[in-house]
């Protein structure tokens, strides 16, 4: 569990902002390259940390992301308002998607955000209270391969 | 090879960052539509052909670090597009060619040398 100490920063994202969709995961990277991180571990860290960016403003009214940088590991937070998930299995399912058109015609929702993010973290962990939000966690080890 | 070198050989319109034709160099490329599809297995330094013209490619090639976009069928890039590519310094280039013939002469360039 992260502790505040390691709390590098909090990002906050509006839902159906597409305009600006990548703009908190690019902040990220900026601030892990700063921070000497190893190019393998930011190129984890910025496929999560879009997709969950993504995911916010996809499917949310608005939601944070929080970064830990701890001596072991990178953690990202994401924590979203919104309808929530109603099956959390089915949502980790590749190729399932509640995306409408809108959203599709961007290139988005094709149904591997969440599947991407757990590919890409050594700990993962997704809960979701529908009707309220959601809350995603993703740790990265620095000594990942 | 340079996105310059890559651009004359297939006859591409650039649209916006032409002074980084000639400096930047392709490492490989990637083809898809899905943005998630490109995340998660293109690789920095690639061309990236798509069909896709909203500035959400933008904030995807920059993550990624590719080398440029190409769109193809003769699209036009939207105008946000644009704007955000040129902030962002992403050349972005039109090809009035289908995807998969595009995709197979980049190959081959890239191949051959």
């Amino acid at each position: 569990m992260p502790r505040d100490e390691h709390l590098e920063g909090i990002y906050y994202i509006q839902g159906r902002d597409f305009v600006d969709a990548g703009v908190v995961s690019s902040e990220i990277k900026k601030r892990l390259k700063d921070k000497g991180i190893t190019e393998d571990v930011i190129r984890k860290v910025a496929v999560i940390t879009f997709e969950a960016e993504v995911n916010i403003i996809s499917y949310a009214d608005q939601g944070t992301i929080q970064l830990f940088i701890e001596p072991d590991a990178i953690t990202v937070e994401a924590t979203d308002i919104g309808p929530g998930i109603d099956d959390i299995e089915l949502a980790l399912q590749e190729g399932y998607s509640t995306a409408d058109d809108s959203i599709r015609e961007m290139g988005f929702g094709a149904g591997m955000g969440l599947a991407n993010i757990k590919k890409f973290s050594d700990v993962f962990e997704l809960t979701s209270e529908p009707g309220n939000g959601t809350c995603l966690k993703s740790v990265v080890r620095l000594d990942s391969e | 090879m340079t996105l310059e070198t890559l651009a004359e050989k297939l006859g591409l319109k650039c649209k916006c960052c032409w002074e980084k034709l000639k400096t930047t160099e392709i490492r490989g490329g990637y083809a898809g539509d899905l943005l998630s599809d490109v995340m998660a297995n293109s690789h920095a330094g690639a061309v990236w052909v798509t069909r896709q013209v909203h500035q959400n490619i933008v904030a995807v090639a920059l993550l990624k670090e590719h080398a440029g976009i190409i769109i193809v069928q003769g699209a036009n890039p939207e105008k946000d597009t644009l704007e955000k590519a040129t902030r962002e310094g992403i050349p972005i280039m039109v090809s009035d060619l289908p995807e998969f013939e595009l995709v197979g002469r980049i190959y081959q360039l890239l191949e051959n040398g």
